[in-house]
């Protein structure tokens, strides 16, 4: 920048250094507590913030094994992590897919194709997207109680209907796409449709390649949705080994049966794999984001 | 998919062709059914909404007129069953009185209410099944009477006659108990003209129903001779007396629900103050993680400063990982009598503040909880809109002696809020149904006093809308419905402002 007084550079410097540290050091008190809270003997808090006596008690319960203590007791899982881990990833990968090829296709459609209506229809979209599915829980609940009729599979407490719900997340994604593939030079599809290409064969031959990076980011962000999502797993889930990891893992903090240990251990055994996939995928993410919610 | 389109292609094969009409065929075939299903169940709203969805189908993918319209047909049939109908029809239930007490339909409801049996308890006893071939008689010890074969396959009744002395392969009770599906369908008719029905795991016993249909809107109660009128308007069978008797049903009650949210004190009251501490906690929650990302992204940005990436790293640590780990995190640590932040607090200080039952100390932290896992985002697009900011404007305006501080709120801050505006609006719209957050955190507690319906300090709109319809005050789905229309003419404002901002972003970036 401009020139500037060596001594006072490095006051700021440190200042920087020296707030930053801080502040990491206060959103990070979290983790580690967990992490200390997790290797601590029994469920309850009393005593000091590291624990005396290291015990991987929690962690063999999280992994869903039985645990027998120094005395001989043996203590069962509460619940069944890995079950709800699998379902969450399950249903997270599932839905992530469906959303992906919907919203790509639709995107295509968007940007390629004209029709009438094509404008009214996106200006739709956008308003739409702002109305969360978690508002119409209640319709949502009114609905699959009635297609449970027709077959359990897209009833209440099944993820197939879980799967339908999260579908509707794609109005966001088909802006962010629909962003990236008005980006592509005309000139390519010109020169497909030139050598006799269909509509669907310059979508599957020329933008579908092209839009590998944008997918990933949009399945990833979808995955990462899915995962997090409360209120409609708490509402279309009944049974605990349909449970998704979100709405199971509040269980252990019930009142009545406060399990703080076996939580620490199972959220730090669920959570890890997830904020790995999150930050390898992160540079792509923001651009995407950005990107995406810019372009009109 | 793949083939149905590729079989649109032009010089289509007849092979393909036929395999098109028989996919799309068997689907509509099954819409057609799942409808018939949902009317035969009480629902033709859903089964009508099928059938134009399978005759939409049938329309699009069955001519190849709308080829180009088959790419937006699936998404946006996604679209509108699982967003747009359900946003309709939440409206919809705002003006009836669905709940757990008028859960079921005027049908289903006078079922119900038939299928209520008394039982004689002087006629009950015992009875024992004798197989005769593929077929069964049942032997009742105490009369000592058999009736005439039955299959218990279907319902059906049997006559009974006297007989002296067992009759011979009598089952025993374990392979009886199997035949209990058969036994509740079947009448046994005495010889006097009585009926005696299955009225227990072991016994059969004279049974009337409690209520006998008289004609489409009236109920003979059995036991007093009370006639039961159903009342359309309230969706319950009401007795001379004027007392209800559930089941109820669902029916239409106009504006009720709007009339107890506006004139009845004990909801309006929580109402009011929910929605302004939503609006607060959305604009507290937008704001903040605004200036903190903003913040600690011009730190970030400052060329002098060295291990940046670290820093990065391990400051959108509470972005990465799952969100509704670090709230079920933050409440165990929150915890009153046995969390870390008290502990610490106490040990520090000599205070034990009651996070979740103090209403100011409850919203405190869940700001504090929202700030933690909202700022890294705001941080990462900060970092994104300063690159953008050019350098020399900065520059310059340094020359000229401005402040540090000078620099950034006179040039950085007015270029980078305009784009940012639609993400903030968009923010503020996310924050205004955080449901996750408050589920997770405080379930909208601690409790309002005096109110009709449980409401907290730190319910939001949504939450409290979720609590009506699925936790303590029995499931009332309809009054649910009225609250989220108003939610929805909330949220309709700001995606609209978020609409207009987009569009200016847009247009200044055509004008550059």
């Amino acid at each position: 920048m401009i020139v500037e007084n060596p001594r006072e550079l490095l006051v700021k410097k440190i200042f920087a250094h020296g707030f930053l540290i801080v502040f990491i050091a206060l959103i990070m008190f979290p983790f580690l507590m967990v992490v200390s809270i997790s290797l601590r003997e029994g469920n309850f808090t009393i005593g000091s913030l590291w624990p005396d006596n290291p015990t991987l008690e929690h962690w063999v319960l999280a992994f869903g094994f039985d645990y027998t203590r120094a005395d001989g007791t043996v203590i069962s899982p509460p619940y069944p992590v890995m079950l709800w881990m699998w379902n969450s990833v399950k249903i997270g990968l599932i839905a992530a897919a469906g959303v992906v090829a919907l919203s790509t296709i639709s995107a295509y459609a968007f940007a390629r194709i004209r029709f009438p209506g094509r404008a009214a229809l996106l200006d739709g979209l956008f308003l739409i997207q702002m109305f969360p599915t978690t508002l119409t829980l209640v319709a949502l609940f009114a609905i699959f109680d009635a297609l449970g009729e027709i077959s359990p599979v897209i009833g209440i407490d099944s993820h197939v209907s879980l799967i339908l719900v999260y579908l509707s997340g794609i109005t966001m994604h088909i802006w962010t796409i629909k962003g990236y593939f008005d980006s592509v030079d005309p000139a390519l599809d010109k020169a497909a449709q030139i050598d006799g290409a269909t509509p669907w064969q310059t979508f599957r031959y020329i933008f579908l390649p092209l839009a590998v990076p944008i997918v990933a980011v949009v399945f990833v962000l979808v995955f990462i949705a899915t995962i997090n999502d409360y209120p409609v797993a708490s509402v279309l889930i009944r049974a605990e080994e349909n449970m998704t990891l979100a709405v199971g893992s509040r269980l252990y903090l019930n009142e009545f049966k406060y399990l703080w240990g076996d939580f620490a251990a199972a959220a730090i055994l669920s959570g890890l794999p997830i904020t790995v996939v999150f930050l390898i995928a992160q540079r792509y993410l923001v651009s995407g984001l950005s990107e995406g919610a810019v372009k009109g | 998919m793949a083939t149905l389109d590729m079989a649109g292609s032009v010089p289509a094969q007849p092979q393909q062709q036929w395999l098109r009409y028989l996919i799309v065929g068997g689907l509509c075939l099954a819409g057609f059914y799942s409808a018939f299903v949902l009317y035969t169940v009480d629902q033709p709203l859903f089964g009508v909404l099928l059938i134009a969805l399978a005759v939409g189908f049938a329309i699009i993918f069955g001519t190849r007129r709308f080829y180009a319209t088959r790419f937006i047909f699936p998404g946006l049939a996604a679209i509108l069953i699982f967003i747009a109908f359900p946003v309709v029809y939440t409206v919809y239930l705002g003006f009836t009185n669905y709940s757990s007490f008028n859960l079921l339909t005027y049908e289903r409801a006078i079922e119900v209410l038939q299928s209520n049996k008394t039982i004689d308890k002087s006629t009950e006893q015992p009875f024992l099944v004798a197989a005769e071939g593929d077929a069964y008689r049942i032997y009742l010890p105490d009369a000592g009477l058999i009736s005439g074969p039955v299959s218990l396959e279907s319902p059906e009744s049997a006559a009974l006659e006297p007989i002296s002395g067992e009759p011979d392969n009598l089952l025993a009770a374990r392979d009886a108990v199997r035949l209990r599906s058969g036994l509740q369908s079947l009448d046994l008719v005495l010889p006097d003209g009585g009926i005696l029905k299955n009225s227990g795991l072991r016994t059969f016993a004279a049974v009337t129903p409690e209520y006998i249909r008289i004609d489409e809107d009236h109920l003979e109660r059995t036991a007093d001779g009370m006639i039961l009128t159903a009342n359309h308007e309230t969706g319950f069978f009401v007795t001379e007396d004027g007392e209800q008797v559930p089941p109820g049903w669902r029916v239409n009650v106009g504006w009720k629900n709007y009339q107890r949210i506006f004139a009845s004190e004990g909801v309006r009251a929580p109402m009011v103050a929910i929605f302004i501490w939503t609006v607060i906690f959305a604009l507290l929650s937008v704001s903040l993680t605004f200036a903190v990302g903003l913040a600690l992204a011009t730190i970030l940005q400052w060329p002098h400063l060295k291990g940046k990436p670290v820093y990065r790293i391990l400051l959108i640590l509470p972005y990465a990982v799952p969100s509704f780990i670090s709230i079920l995190v933050f409440k165990g640590l929150f915890n009153q009598n046995f969390g870390e932040i008290n502990l610490i607090l106490e040990a520090l200080f000599g205070i034990r503040p009651e996070w979740f039952t103090n209403g100011f100390l409850a919203r405190t932290m869940i700001v504090i909880v929202n700030v933690w896992l909202g700022y890294p985002y705001m941080m990462l697009l900060s970092m994104g809109f300063l690159q953008a900011v050019p350098e020399d404007h900065k520059k310059a305006a340094a020359l000229e002696g401005a402040s540090a501080l000078r620099v950034f709120f006179t040039i950085t801050l007015p270029q980078i809020i305009p784009p940012f505006l639609p993400l903030l609006i968009a923010a503020f719209a996310f924050n205004f149904n955080n449901l996750v957050l408050i589920l997770l955190l405080t379930r909208g507690g601690p409790d309002i006093p005096g109110t009709v319906i449980p409401a907290g300090e730190t319910d939001i709109l949504g939450s409290f809308t979720y609590r009506i319809s699925f936790m303590d005050s029995g499931q009332q789905f309809g009054l649910a419905g009225a609250i989220t229309f108003l939610i929805f003419l909330v949220v309709g404002a700001i995606a609209y402002a978020n609409f207009v901002a987009m569009r200016r972003v847009a247009n200044r970036g055509k004008q550059l």
